[in-house]
Parts: C-alpha cells; sequence; structure tokens
C-alpha cells in the first residue's frame, strides 16, 4: 500500500537516521546512547595497565579500553542481576563498578587493602569481597555500594593468639549465603544474607592452606582445594549439618611411596572454573601434571589423565563433551582438551606466550584464551579447534562474560 | 693435531662458573627475568609486588636481608609455605640478579608507596 503523500519524507528521514546509526554502531556499539543488551558482552583483564577490556563476543571485537581499576595484578569479575554492570575486584582492595552500556567506571571505592574476589548473592542485593588484607569479608550492596556487614576471619592460632586469616574461593550459593575459606586457618564459613542479621557458620579443621573453591552448577557442593596436604575439602550444603568431608586424600600418596616427588607449585590452581561431565568431576592436580578425575556420585578418584603440564584452570565445555586445560609456569605455552567419554587429550593447542585464562561463550561454540605475554586474546572454534581472531590487549589476564551472571557460583 | 687450537676454550669454559654473576647475563635474559619477576612472581607477591598469597616485596624489606639469604630463598623455596624453590628453572646467576634487583631496584621502594 503506497504511503499517504506527507507521511514519505519522515519515512525517508527515519530511513537515513538508521542508516546513520548503522555506521556509529560499526564503531562503538551500545557506547552511543543505541539500544542493545548485554547478554553478549564480556570484560578481560588487562592486569598490567589496570585497565580492562570491553568486548562483544559475537562480533568478537574489543570495543573499549577502560582504564582506571587500580592494580589488577590478580583480579576477578562479577556481573550484577540484570548483567547491566560488572563488578572487578583488583589486588588493592579496589571494587570498581563498570557500567556495561555506557562503557565508563560508575563508581569505585577502595574496600581493603589486599583482595582477592568476590561473589554477588542470588537476589542480586549484595556484593561479597573476599580480603587478604584484612584478611575477612566485607558485604556491600550492590546499589549503593554502602557496606552493609564486615566479617573478620578472625581464628586462633595453635600458640593461642589470634590473627585474621587470609580469605579465599568466595561463592555465592542459594539461599543468599556465600561461603568462603581461610586460607591459614584451615576453615570454611558461610554465611546468611537471608535473615535480617546475617548469620555466620563456621567449619573447623576443615584441613591444611585451602587455597581456592568452587561451587558444582546446582550449588549443592562446595570443594576447595587444599595446598598443604593432597585432597579437598567438600562441603553438602543440602546436608550442613553433616561437617565438611575430606575427598580425594591421597592422589599423590601411592607414587611419592616410590620415590616420586610433588612438583614444585609456580602458580597456584583455580578451581572456580568448576568442569563436570555427567557422573564425572575434573580437578587440577597440586604438584602433578595430571587431571584427576572423580566419581561425583561418592567422589572418589577414578583417572588421573596425563597432561602438559600442572594445570591452573580445568574448564567444561557447556554441553560438557570437552574439557580445556591451560597450565602453570614454564609450561603455560599450551592449551590441551581432553574427551569427557574417552577421558583422552584430542588437542593440543599453542595460542601464543604465557597462557593464563579462558572463557566459553555462553553455549561454548567459542572460547576465548588470554595469552599474556603475546598481548592478545584468541578465539578459537571449539568444534574445529581453527582459529577465529586475535584480538589486542595488554597482558590480558581474566576473561568474564556476562552469562555469568545467571549461574550459581560465578 | 687440532688440540692446542681447543685450549683456550677449554679453559674459558673451567674459569665460567667462577665468573657466574648477575653481571654476565645478557639484557635479553634479564628481561626474561624481569618479566618472570613481576609476572609470575607476581602471581602471589602481586604484580607490584605489595603481596598477595605471598607477602609484599619491597626494597626496604628486601634490604633486610643478605642477597645470598635472598637468593637461597628463591632457589630453595619455604618449606610448609606456598613458596617453591625455583632452582629447576633458575641458575644460581639468575637468581642472584633476581636477589640483586629486589634489594636495590625493584619498582617498589617502600610498601608506603
Amino acid at each position: 500500500m503506497p504511503l499517504p503523500r506527507p507521511l514519505k519524507p519522515l519515512a525517508a528521514i527515519g530511513a537515513l537516521a538508521l542508516l546513520l546509526t548503522g555506521q556509529v554502531l560499526a564503531e562503538a556499539p551500545g557506547l552511543n546512547g543505541e539500544l542493545r543488551g548485554t547478554g553478549d558482552l564480556g570484560v578481560v583483564i588487562e592486569r598490567a595497565s589496570g585497565s580492562v577490556a570491553l568486548v562483544d563476543t559475537t562480533r568478537r571485537e574489543v570495543l573499549r579500553h577502560i582504564e582506571g581499576f587500580g592494580d589488577l595484578s590478580h583480579a576477578s569479575v562479577k556481573f550484577t542481576r540484570d548483567a547491566r554492570y560488572a563488578f572487578v575486584f583488583g589486588r588493592d582492595g579496589g571494587l570498581t563498578k563498570l557500567d556495561l552500556l555506557t562503557g565508563e567506571i560508575a563508581e569505585r571505592i577502595l574496600q581493603g587493602g589486599n583482595s582477592i574476589g568476590g561473589a554477588i548473592s542470588q537476589d542480586g542485593r549484595f556484593v561479597a569481597v573476599g580480603n587478604y588484607e584484612p584478611g575477612g569479608v566485607k558485604v556491600f550492596d550492590t546499589e549503593t555500594m554502602e557496606l552493609v556487614i564486615d566479617v573478620p576471619a578472625t581464628y586462633q592460632r595453635p600458640d593461642g593468639s589470634t590473627a585474621q586469616a587470609k580469605v579465599v574461593g568466595v561463592v555465592d550459593v542459594p539461599g543468599n549465603v556465600f561461603v568462603f575459606s581461610l586460607f591459614e586457618a584451615g576453615e570454611i564459613w558461610t554465611l546468611d544474607m537471608s535473615r535480617d542479621e546475617p548469620e555466620l557458620t563456621k567449619h573447623r579443621d576443615v584441613g591444611s592452606m585451602p587455597y581456592d573453591a568452587l561451587i558444582t552448577p546446582n550449588g549443592r557442593y562446595y570443594i576447595a582445594g587444599l595446598f598443604g596436604e593432597d585432597g579437598m575439602a567438600l562441603l553438602d550444603l543440602w546436608h550442613p549439618e553433616n561437617g565438611v568431608q575430606r575427598i580425594l586424600p591421597d592422589y599423590g600418596q601411592n607414587d611419592y611411596g616410590q620415590g616420586e616427588q610433588r612438583l614444585p607449585v609456580y602458580k597456584m590452581p583455580h578451581l572456580e572454573g568448576w568442569a563436570m561431565a555427567g557422573n564425572r568431576a575434573f580437578f587440577p592436580a597440586v604438584g602433578r601434571s595430571e587431571v584427576l578425575v572423580a566419581d561425583t556420585r561418592d567422589w572418589s578418584l577414578t583417572n588421573r589423565i596425563a597432561v602438559h603440564g600442572q594445570p591452573i584452570f580445568v574448564m567444561s565445555r557447556p554441553d560438557e563433551r570437552q574439557v580445556w586445560v591451560t597450565f602453570a609456569h614454564p609450561l603455560n605455552d599450551k592449551v590441551q582438551v581432553i574427551d569427557t567419554q574417552t577421558l583422552e587429550v584430542i588437542a593440543t593447542l599453542e595460542p601464543g606466550d604465557s597462557i593464563l585464562h579462558k572463557e566459553f561463550t555462553p553455549r561454548g561454540e567459542h572460547i576465548w584464551i588470554s595469552a599474556r605475554d603475546s598481548n592478545q586474546v584468541v578465539v578459537y572454534d571449539t568444534r574445529t579447534f581453527e582459529e577465529l581472531a586475535r584480538l589486542p590487549a595488554e597482558s590480558p589476564s581474566g576473561i568474564f562474560f556476562t552469562h555469568r551472571a545467571h549461574q550459581i557460583g560465578l | 693435531m687440532k688440540l692446542p687450537a681447543l685450549l683456550p676454550l677449554f679453559c674459558a669454559a673451567l674459569a665460567l662458573p667462577a665468573m657466574a654473576s648477575g653481571d654476565e647475563l645478557g639484557p635479553e635474559r634479564r628481561a626474561e627475568l624481569e618479566t618472570l619477576l613481576y609476572q609470575d612472581c607476581g602471581s602471589c607477591h602481586g604484580m607490584t609486588l605489595r603481596g598477595g598469597l605471598g607477602p609484599a616485596l619491597p626494597r626496604d624489606r628486601m634490604q633486610g636481608f643478605s642477597p645470598e639469604a635472598l637468593a637461597h630463598i628463591i632457589q630453595h623455596g619455604i618449606p610448609g609455605s606456598a613458596m617453591p624453590g625455583w632452582k629447576a628453572l633458575l641458575s644460581d646467576a639468575e637468581a642472584r640478579w633476581l636477589a640483586d634487583h629486589l634489594r636495590t631496584d625493584n619498582r617498589l621502594e617502600t610498601l608506603a608507596d
């Protein structure tokens, strides 16, 4: 049907406007007041320059490099419930709220002396930060960034004196609860934020030097890796009354008895990239060039998979068909892929120098890998292992995509 | 016989261990060690050496140790802690270079910076 005459010029102007914005979008989508979603956005930490790269995973582009995040030498990111904002946890205790749509820092506070990461509560109201200095957890309101509660990680040393432990492995679990571990104290604490008066529960003697922790995708099991001994500490959050149980307690002992030494650990493994496939769980072995496989029905050790070096991140593709592994210094030049059915290494990739972190796109068709000393993020097709893109980033480390906003514990 | 021609080389090789000190490392290796210190040691000590899982390493604190003691800690680690020995990756001269760097010109003078 022909348009009534008076409307024609208007329609033409509309088309022109569309054309113009289309051109602007090609340069910086979403950062010029245009409507867009955040579901395919992400943040790459640029550790040497205290900046982040805001990325678009559909277009495989860096939209903008944003500075002013302080010391990002060990940083992590959590997304708000609406995936509009990213909270960046810096080494210097900085907690920075980044607006993904404007590409600008919305707010920034220095909440501690030295921090390691944090979590956002199930209801999205609270952001908890785990601190090394002073050891403990601080919880803030995600909207106002005001302090809600300060929980010092106070524990008693063997000589009776008290100290504050470094906090590691802060995650959120269903019921608006935060869970975290105390490195020097060997304790796991839960902080229930669902009550008017937050309630703290302590599990003591969980094992020596928990260095990081993970939560299963359903939020049921909290598992802390132990540095001071072989094995891991498991808390069943469906049955916290049963206390903390040790699992895989002797994964190294058989071999140590035959003269094999635990290798020096040049970088602590990260457990957050939880890898699960069916009834199997995949863990990095501390001090060994192996990925351990446990049966999640009874947490027994079923397999050890020999890999290129000491694993740092062991992460399963969202469909659980593959597990991707990165390694500690000095063998951090490769990435290996394990088939979760055959338990064989099916691919070894060399994206660049000093591989640190990796992240799957939400449905797992691509993986983004940071090559720190190559100053690049490399994108692969996870089915064909074809390299799709190389993006510039300054000493890139952690890579975080917004779909984490809707996953338990991430 | 070509032996005499090889002799000077042989003697030079013998003399090498005695000469081993950080000064003899080439600029390229020194740059690699610097990257190692701030990036990889930085995994635990912080990229700015302000500490993390491991303690802060400011220059004024490092001067409380002798270069020999620091080099020893770098090579052998601290048993019972998360500090590994780096002996498998670093020569004595390289550990000594790192120790000297930590004491004299590391980028963090004091924690108060």
